[in-house]
C-alpha cells in the first residue's frame, strides 16, 4: 500500500523504535485495586501508517486506549503526541490536539439528526460560544462551511440519504460509520477506532475497511483496537499484541500471526477464538 | 360561568409569567443540557432575596435586578462547581438540598433583619421602585372582562411587564437552541464522553448552562414576589416540582412548551378548585381542604397526561420524552 515500506529493516519485537513516531508511551501503568490493567513499557505508533492493537479480551487494550485520550489517568507514566506530553491533558484538549477517538460501544447521539452530529464534531465554530451564538451573523458563514464539510464526509460513508434522521433511528453498524465520519470532521491527524467492527454485519465491516483504508491514503494515521485476527491482517501495516496489560509482541501482520507467544495469548485465554489457517 | 372568566384571567397573570419564565431556565437546564435541577424554586426564591433586600436598602430596580441575577450566579456556581463533575444524579441531590436550604436560611430567626424570617418581606417594603415605572393609572382599570390596578401589586403594569420578559427569554431559548452553543449542550444531554471526544469543555458548558438556567429561575422569582410578597414557603419543594410538572405537561426541549404548560397548570388547577366547590357538598369536602384536594386531581391528571404523552403538548417524541 505504502510506496515505500517505513517498517523496513525494524525489529520485531516489543517497544521497537520507529522512524518516526507520532505516539509515544513510555512506563504507562494502570492498576484498579490490585489488579494490573495496564503496564506498557515502551510502545511507539508509526505516522501515517494502520496500527492494529489486539489481544484477547481483558488484556488492557481500551483501557490503554483511555489513557492515551485522557478518558483515563494512569497511576504512572509519561506518554507524547507528537512530541508533546499529554500528562493531565483532558480528553477534551486531547482531541482539539488532533488526536480523536471512538468508542467500542457507539455514542452516536441518539436524539440529534445526523447532520447535526456530524456538525458538531467541527472545529473553529465561534458559535460554540455564548454571546457569539446570539448572533448569527457571526457564525453562520462558518457553519455553511461546516455543513458543506460535513455532507462530503456524509456521501463518502453513505449516509448521505440519512441526513435529517434523527441518529437514534440508525443500524449499529451506520452508527459506527457515523462516528467515524464524525471523529473525521476536526480533521485529526489521528484517529483512534476502539473495536470498529465489533457487532457490525459482513457487508458494512468491508465498507468500514475500505473506509479505515482510505484514511491512510488521506495521511491519517489510525490506531485501532480489534481482536478479530482476519480483520487485522488485511489492513494494518503493523500489529501490537497486548495481554495482561503488557506488550507481548509487535510486527507486520504475518510474523507476528505466527508468533508463539501470541498464540499462546489467544488460545489460552480465549482458546475459542478462530485463527488463521495459515499459521 | 364567572370562573371561565377567572380563568382565562389565570392564563395571563402574573404568577403565570413567573411560573413560565422559571420553566423557561428548567428547559436551559433540562430540555437543553440534561441537567437534573431538583432544586429550582430555591433560585427563584434567592432571586427574591436579592431583589427585594436590596431596593429596601435603597437600591435602584436595575441595580436590584443585578443583584438578583448576581445571587443566582454565586449559587449555580457554588451547586456545580463540585456536582457537574460527577454523575447527573449527583445534581439533582445536592440541587434539591441546597434549595431547602435558601429557604431555611431564610426563615431562619436569625437573618430576621434581612430577610423577615418566616413571616417574609411584605411587598409594601420592595414594590415600590417598580411601581412608580408605572405609565399607568393607579385606578383599576377594565379591559374587556379583566379588571385589574393599574399600578398596584397584581397589576397591568405588572402582567405587560412579566410577559414581555418572558418573551424576551422564550426568544432567547430559541435563538440559543438554533445556535452551535445549542447544539454542543445537547451533545451534552445525549453523551457527555462523545462530546469530550470531539473536543469540546463539557464541564465549562454545563457550567454555563446551569447559571444561565438559574439566572432567568431567579428573575422569575423577582415577577412571582412583585405579583405576591416574598414568602420563603412559597418557595418549598412543590413548588419545583410544579415547574417540572408544567415544563414536562407544556414538552421540554421547545421554545413554547414552558409557557403552554404554565398556562394549563394554573387554568386547570382554578378550573378544578371552582368545580369541586360548585359540585362537591361541603359536608364531604370543606372548603379549606378544595386547595389540596385540587392540586391532587392536578397531579393526576398530569400523571395521565405523561403516561400517554410522555413528550409533554408540544414535544417531538424522538427527540426527549421522559422515558428516553
Amino acid at each position: 500500500m505504502a510506496d515505500k515500506d517505513p517498517f523496513k529493516g525494524l525489529a520485531h519485537e516489543p517497544g521497537v523504535a520507529k522512524p518516526d513516531p507520532i505516539i509515544v508511551a513510555d512506563k504507562v501503568h494502570r492498576h484498579f485495586g490490585g489488579l494490573t490493567a495496564v503496564d506498557v513499557k515502551h510502545l511507539e505508533v508509526q505516522r501515517h501508517a494502520i496500527t492494529a492493537l489486539i489481544g484477547p479480551n481483558g488484556a488492557g487494550k481500551s483501557t490503554f486506549f483511555n489513557l492515551l485520550t485522557g478518558f483515563d489517568r494512569p497511576q504512572s507514566g509519561e506518554w507524547f503526541f507528537n512530541g508533546k506530553s499529554l500528562h493531565g491533558v483532558t480528553a477534551a484538549n486531547v482531541a482539539r490536539a488532533g488526536m480523536v477517538r471512538t468508542f467500542q460501544l457507539t455514542k452516536a447521539l441518539s436524539r440529534m439528526t445526523v447532520i447535526e452530529n456530524m456538525r458538531l464534531g467541527a472545529t473553529g465554530q465561534r458559535g460554540e460560544s455564548f454571546f457569539p451564538a446570539l448572533i448569527p451573523g457571526m457564525w453562520s458563514t462558518r457553519e455553511k462551511e461546516i455543513t458543506e464539510q460535513a455532507e462530503v464526509l456524509l456521501e463518502r460513508f453513505k449516509l448521505i440519504k440519512l441526513r435529517d434522521d434523527f441518529a437514534g433511528s440508525l443500524s449499529g453498524g451506520q452508527r459506527k460509520l457515523l462516528e467515524m465520519a464524525r471523529a473525521l470532521m476536526s480533521k485529526p491527524e489521528i484517529v483512534m477506532l476502539d473495536e470498529p467492527m465489533a457487532g457490525v454485519n459482513p457487508v458494512l465491516t468491508e465498507s468500514l475497511l475500505e473506509h479505515i483504508v482510505e484514511l491512510k491514503a488521506d495521511g491519517v494515521t489510525v490506531l485501532f483496537v480489534e481482536h478479530d485476527m482476519h480483520m487485522v491482517r488485511r489492513i494494518s501495516d503493523w500489529v501490537v499484541v497486548m495481554a495482561q496489560g503488557t506488550i507481548i509482541a509487535e510486527g507486520p501482520p504475518e510474523t507476528v500471526m505466527s508468533n508463539t507467544a501470541v498464540q499462546d495469548a489467544y488460545l489460552g485465554a480465549h482458546h475459542d477464538t478462530e485463527l488463521p489457517e495459515e499459521l | 360561568m364567572d370562573f371561565l372568566v377567572d380563568a382565562l384571567g389565570e392564563a395571563f397573570a402574573p404568577a403565570t409569567a413567573a411560573f413560565a419564565l422559571a420553566a423557561i431556565g428548567l428547559n436551559f437546564h433540562f430540555g437543553m443540557t440534561g441537567l437534573l435541577n431538583m432544586g429550582h424554586a430555591g433560585f427563584m426564591l434567592i432571586g427574591m432575596y436579592g431583589y427585594a433586600i436590596s431596593t429596601q436598602n435603597g437600591a435602584p430596580i436595575w441595580l436590584a435586578v443585578i443583584v438578583s441575577m448576581v445571587c443566582a450566579t454565586i449559587l449555580a456556581l457554588l451547586l456545580g462547581w463540585p456536582t457537574l463533575k460527577l454523575r447527573g444524579d449527583y445534581l439533582a441531590i445536592v440541587t434539591i438540598a441546597a434549595a431547602e436550604m435558601v429557604r431555611f436560611l431564610g426563615r431562619s430567626q436569625s437573618l430576621v433583619e434581612l430577610t423577615g424570617a418566616s413571616s417574609g418581606i411584605r411587598g409594601t417594603e420592595f414594590k415600590g421602585t417598580f411601581e412608580d415605572l408605572s405609565p399607568f393609572p393607579d385606578e383599576r382599570v377594565a379591559v374587556g372582562p379583566f379588571e385589574y390596578h393599574g399600578s398596584f401589586s397584581s397589576s397591568w403594569w405588572l402582567r405587560v411587564v412579566a410577559w414581555t420578559i418572558v418573551a424576551l427569554f422564550a426568544l432567547l431559548f430559541w435563538r440559543l437552541s438554533r445556535s452551535p452553543w445549542g447544539r454542543v449542550l445537547k451533545g451534552v444531554r445525549e453523551d457527555e464522553d462523545a462530546v469530550r471526544s470531539l473536543g469540546k469543555n463539557v464541564y465549562w458548558y454545563k457550567m454555563q448552562a446551569l447559571v444561565l438556567g438559574g439566572v432567568i429561575g431567579a428573575l422569575g422569582g423577582v415577577l412571582w414576589s412583585l405579583g405576591a410578597a416574598v414568602q420563603p414557603d412559597s418557595m418549598g419543594r412543590p413548588t419545583t416540582f410544579w415547574i417540572w410538572t408544567l415544563l414536562l405537561l407544556g414538552g421540554a426541549a421547545t421554545i413554547f412548551g414552558p409557557i403552554l404548560g404554565s398556562v394549563l397548570f394554573w387554568c386547570a388547577l382554578l378550573v378544578v378548585r371552582r368545580v369541586t366547590s360548585m359540585v362537591v357538598p361541603d359536608t364531604w369536602i370543606a372548603q379549606t381542604e378544595l386547595e389540596p384536594f385540587s392540586l391532587m386531581l392536578v397531579g393526576v391528571t398530569l400523571m395521565v397526561l405523561v403516561v400517554f404523552r410522555p413528550q409533554g403538548i408540544l414535544g417531538d417524541r424522538r427527540e426527549l420524552a421522559i422515558n428516553g
